[in-house]
């Protein structure tokens, strides 16, 4: 499997390749370089996941986990050693597929999408630095691996949503993207320090087999602050991937991230970096269920209730692509949730297979939905959906995957969406009610707010455009198409047969009560939505004034930026930093200026000895003289 | 003479030889020349080193020892370890890119800077406690002199209060080296003499502070760390960079050679009180870069926070840690000379270091703009630039120290990536990004070949820092 090297080595040539030729290198040549190159990643890729999951042999029906390349980068200590290599199993060969598909459709469609904008070859540069940071996070042997590529990730985020940075809206996007998530990973540095102190090591392949966790759950005894070390350890590392993951409270970043080209929307902001938290928790989820059930039982109840705060909000959102990143930070609590409820091996590990089957299936949906969505914006040179209606008639392609799109994230059969979802909830439902009663609303409220978009930007009152709309070329309607197809039959993969919570095929069945409440709900919402939305009518607005404050307080996404701003303005500027900055120059600079001007005073003061008079001097020293006299007289 | 007496012989003839050049253009082909002998000179001493390494095994390489006052026993004595060999390497490329960021300059600047160089290169290969603090002298007076002539805004003050404080903290230094002088028990000034016997650890009590001290005023030790701001903003960019990429080092490095090394016991012992002040630094010094407008005062900040996490790194006294120290060195001099490169840049320019007055330069500059936004992520600390290696290091050594104090105090000092972040990106977003506000600067002129030398130069040692970190740490513990 050494080839699979080159997945990750093409796309960080391609970076250096158009990055260093900058704008001597044509913009379409750029394109289609990057283009070319994606394709043979992504080629590779399925390659990889043939061999691995039908060819190797599984050792006791295991699938083994193969590490085809690991060499040490920098060491540390004696057993701390930070190791770059590619670790395969079934969750990092599925996302190795993932990554690279929604890469290269992204890539086809920026060859047209961005065909006006300045900066193209600098675009495909970081789409390429972007991909290669997200494969190499995925395929990471060790924790500390997967921090660099982390950070990584991180930073060509920041580039790709400041990519218009001369717009004053995007540049503080990206700034906001970049220190949250930095926030949070600052927590994710802690708490590998405190594992590693524990466990003398970084390897992933050390830390989650059975022998390791018991090394953690022995440190479980010292405690601190009523937790254990253990579960301090794993919450930290937990915090780095909720920053990530858009958790609430530290989603804020995600819907502002929207300000980027929308193509990076969906391979960024939907598909793959947005589900590194997820990706990192079932990574380390033997840990979890082991060691720190605390910790694991804690963050299925953060991303139920993400779930349904973001599913809230993305209700009453007026910006196509805010409605879509909210809906993306409550799929992805979805799958966070399902690893909540999880326990290990066999169907005990039923949220764990889930949990990455709605990872698989949500990257394409959801990276359709941006898809389309930048398609729609292209077309009507609009972000507001309220500008928007009718455009089924002009944007046929566009329209119908769309509309498969939205039928999978509500959760309609046949679509992909349905069986992950189904195995989500059916999960939930063995672990904990109150959880599943909480998905299964959210489920609901998925359906409504995502066809209530669907209506009012393809139904509803025909407008008058501008430009008469009109649906884009091949290379952007393509990708839609291929992703609409991969929504269509993704849901038929048998996926507890490839990923599983102890790599041992086991067999999930559909159950059909839990189905059938699901398919109601999701029904009712798309009827509602239907009802509300189909032709314009005020009733929602009739609704939005009887709920009043609770319409404002959702359409401000419950003042949480507000309340951030006012942490960051007030409390790290105006109390803390002008302080800082004021006490330096005014307190310990001024101790110093003092110190200076103290001498100088000192010296002035008594200069006036050295007056060169003899006459003065002499009297000194006469009066000198009397003054020992007199003393030796008395003593 | 062995080949470490280069690092001296080189410059002072070239201090000579300025001295008979009669125009600016002669001054500068010469000093290039020069300090390009010196950069090939310490290539060429780090590849020899690790030859000689490969057989020999003791502690300083390539030592040369002569009696030059012999009444005091003092030597002339040089020789190189690994961390000596990595520091002649750094000075040797920050002297060398600083010719190129002061192509407008006269022959009496560059002699100047000729003589500072000699204090610096002096300073890292002496291994007699009085020659050491001899070259660390020489390589402090003609910072005044180059500040208070050629630099700008309030420069006498800048300068006076520069020279003052160093001079304050040299006194510190003086009392401590006499100090170990007279307690060690020995005749000598040799570090590795000294070495073999304990010194009286009662009187390592008082030594150890008033050293770590006198070198700590140099690494901008929390509180006396003022001169850097003003001295910064104050001085030509050359010296900027020469001052805070290697001479603010001799203040880390001194700490390390000197006062950790011959007096560990002591160390031990105060280690926690330099350390609360060291973590103020670190934090205290991000969170003065946040408000910061001025290019230079917030990097001058910023070099607080940087060199505060060397001192608390040098401390922690386990190997990691050091070794994370003299990474973070060599990364914060590379980083931080590119800084004020660039700063320089601009500033010739646009003619002001105000954020508030600049903005949108990346359409302007891309070059600038570009280097401006890779040396920012390195100071913020992103893998692959050497930053981040330089202060993972140091957080594994200091976390691999027991005890809640250390541990605490660890998580205080990693918060800075975080602040880091936040003035670094408020920099960007303020100077590079956004749409250009003054039209005068929409006619700006991108970088001349000349500064790219410069630039790029340094961004080629942070690149190969942050990708072959392991190639560095070898040689630090060599």
């Amino acid at each position: 499997m050494n080839f699979t090297l080159y997945i990750l080595i093409i796309p960080i040539a391609l970076f250096l390749l158009i990055g260093l030729s900058g704008n001597k290198m044509k913009p379409r040549m750029a394109g289609i370089i990057g283009t070319l190159g994606m394709t043979v990643s992504a080629v590779l890729s399925y390659l990889a996941a043939y061999i691995y999951f039908f060819e190797t042999e599984k050792i006791n029906g295991i699938f083994q986990k193969i590490v085809p390349l690991s060499m040490e980068w920098l060491r540390f200590t004696d057993k701390l050693h930070i190791d770059m290599g590619i670790l395969l199993d079934p969750i990092s060969i599925m996302m190795l597929v993932v990554i690279t598909t929604v890469s290269l459709m992204v890539h086809l469609y920026s060859i047209a999408y961005m065909k006006e904008e300045e900066g193209f070859q600098r675009y495909f540069a970081f789409l390429a630095l972007f991909s290669f940071s997200m494969l190499g996070l995925v395929v990471a042997t060790n924790i500390f691996q997967m921090y660099i590529f982390w950070e990584l990730v991180g930073v060509s985020s920041y580039l790709l949503i400041g990519f218009y940075y001369t717009k004053p809206t995007a540049v503080a996007a990206a700034k906001k993207a970049f220190i949250v998530t930095r926030f949070a990973d600052l927590g994710f540095l802690i708490g590998i320090l405190i594992l590693s102190y524990y466990t003398g090591t970084f390897d992933f392949g050390i830390l989650t087999e059975g022998s390791a966790a018991l090394v953690v759950g022995s440190t479980a005894g010292v405690s601190f602050m009523g937790l254990s070390v253990a579960s301090w350890a794993m919450a930290l590392v937990f915090i780095g991937g909720a920053g990530k993951s858009a958790m609430f409270p530290l989603h804020i970043w995600l819907p502002d991230a929207m300000e980027g080209p929308t193509p990076v929307s969906a391979l960024i902001h939907a598909a793959t970096m947005v589900v590194a938290g997820v990706f990192l928790v079932a990574r380390m989820f033997p840990i979890y269920v082991f060691a720190t059930p605390d910790v694991l039982a804690m963050i299925g109840y953060i991303g139920a209730f993400t779930a349904l705060f973001a599913a809230v909000i993305a209700i009453t959102q007026k910006d196509i692509k805010r409605v879509l990143a909210f809906s993306t930070i409550s799929q992805i609590a979805y799958m966070l949730t399902a690893l909540g409820v999880s326990g290990f091996g066999g169907h005990d590990g039923l949220g764990y297979m889930a949990s990455m089957f709605h990872l698989f299936t949500h990257a394409f949906f959801k990276a359709l939905l941006f898809l389309g969505a930048g398609a729609i914006i292209h077309a009507v040179h609009n972000n507001d959906i309220t500008q928007m209606g009718g455009l089924r008639k002009y944007l046929p392609i566009t329209h119908i995957t769309f509309l498969i799109a939205c039928l999978a994230i509500a959760g309609i059969p046949p679509f992909s969406g349905f069986f992950s979802k189904d195995e989500i909830l059916a999960a939930a439902f063995h672990h904990d009610k109150l959880i599943f009663i909480t998905l299964w609303i959210v489920a609901g409220l998925t359906a409504f707010y995502m066809f209530r978009l669907y209506y009012i930007v393809f139904w509803g009152k025909k407008r008058e455009y501008e430009h008469k709309p009109h649906e884009a070329s091949w290379v952007m309607t393509l990708p839609l198409i291929i992703l609409a197809l991969f929504t269509c039959f993704s849901g038929f993969i048998p996926f507890s047969k490839f990923i599983s919570s102890d790599n041992q095929s086991f067999a999930a069945h559909i159950d059909w009560t839990i189905a059938t409440l699901s398919i109601v709900v999701a029904f009712t919402g798309i009827c509602l939505a239907t009802l509300l939305y189909r032709r314009e009518s005020n009733r929602p607005a009739e609704i939005a004034q009887r709920i009043g404050g609770f319409y404002k307080a959702t359409l401000n996404k419950f003042y949480m930026d507000e309340i951030w701003m006012f942490v960051t303005k007030n409390v790290i500027f105006k109390y803390i930093s002008y302080p800082v900055a004021w006490f330096d120059k005014h307190i310990v600079d001024g101790m110093i200026n003092q110190t200076g001007k103290q001498t100088e005073n000192a010296s002035v003061a008594i200069k006036g000895m050295q007056s060169g008079k003899v006459q003065f001097y002499a009297i000194v020293f006469v009066l000198g003289v009397l003054l020992i006299t007199v003393l030796s007289l008395f003593i | 003479m062995s080949i470490l007496s280069t690092f001296i012989i080189v410059p002072a003839i070239l201090l000579l030889l300025l001295f008979l050049t009669r125009n600016a253009i002669q001054a500068r082909t010469l000093a290039i020349i020069g300090f390009s002998i010196q950069l090939v000179a310490a290539i060429y001493l780090l590849i020899s080193f690790l030859q000689e390494r490969a057989i020999n095994n003791d502690a300083m390489l390539f030592v040369t020892d002569i009696v030059w006052y012999a009444k005091l026993n003092i030597h002339y004595s040089v020789g190189v370890d690994g961390v000596s060999v990595l520091m002649v390497l750094l000075s040797a490329i920050v002297a060398f890119t600083g010719i190129f960021s002061s192509w407008d300059m006269k022959r009496d600047f560059f002699m100047w800077y000729t003589l500072l160089s000699i204090g610096v290169f002096g300073f890292f290969i002496s291994t007699d406690l009085f020659v050491i603090f001899m070259f660390y002298e020489i390589a402090l007076i003609p910072m005044y002199f180059l500040i208070g002539i050629w630099g700008t805004g309030r420069k006498e003050y800048s300068a006076m209060k520069l020279t003052l404080m160093l001079m304050a903290g040299s006194a510190f230094l003086l009392t401590g080296i006499l100090g170990i002088y007279f307690t060690s028990g020995h005749t000598s000034m040799n570090l590795l003499v000294i070495k073999e016997t304990v010194i009286p650890i009662m009187h390592q009590y008082w030594i150890f502070p008033v050293t770590f001290l006198g070198f700590g005023v140099l690494g901008a030790l929390f509180p006396f760390h003022t001169w850097s701001p003003d001295g910064h903003a104050s001085a030509p960019t050359a010296v900027s960079m020469l001052h805070a990429g290697v001479l603010m080092k001799l203040g880390g490095y001194g700490c390390f050679r000197v006062a950790i090394y011959l007096m560990p016991e002591a160390a031990t012992e105060l280690a926690w009180i330099f350390l609360i002040l060291t973590g103020i630094s670190v934090v205290y010094g991000a969170f003065g870069a946040v408000v910061q407008t001025d290019l230079k005062y917030i990097n001058a900040y910023s070099s607080v926070s940087h060199c505060g996490l060397v001192l608390f790194a040098v401390l922690m006294l386990n190997q990691t840690a050091q070794t994370g120290a003299v990474l973070q060195m060599l990364s914060h001099g590379l980083m931080t000379a590119l800084f004020f490169a660039l700063i320089g840049l601009l500033y010739g320019r646009t003619h002001t270091r105000d954020i508030r007055e600049m903005s949108g330069l990346m359409k302007v500059i891309p070059f600038a703009s570009v280097c401006y936004v890779i040396a920012g992520l390195a100071s913020l600390g992103l893998p692959g630039l050497s930053g981040f290696v330089a202060e993972m290091t140091i957080f594994v050594g200091a976390f691999a120290k027991q005890g809640v104090f250390y541990t605490l105090l660890t998580i205080v000092a990693a918060c800075s990536i975080v602040i880091t972040a936040v003035y670094i990106l408020r920099t960007i977003a303020f100077i590079l990004q956004g749409p250009v506000k003054n039209e005068l600067h929409l006619k700006l002129d991108d970088a001349t070949w000349y500064e790219k030398i410069s630039v790029v130069g340094l961004i080629l040692g942070i690149i190969a820092l942050g990708i072959f970190p392991a190639f560095f740490a070898n040689i630090i513990n060599m």
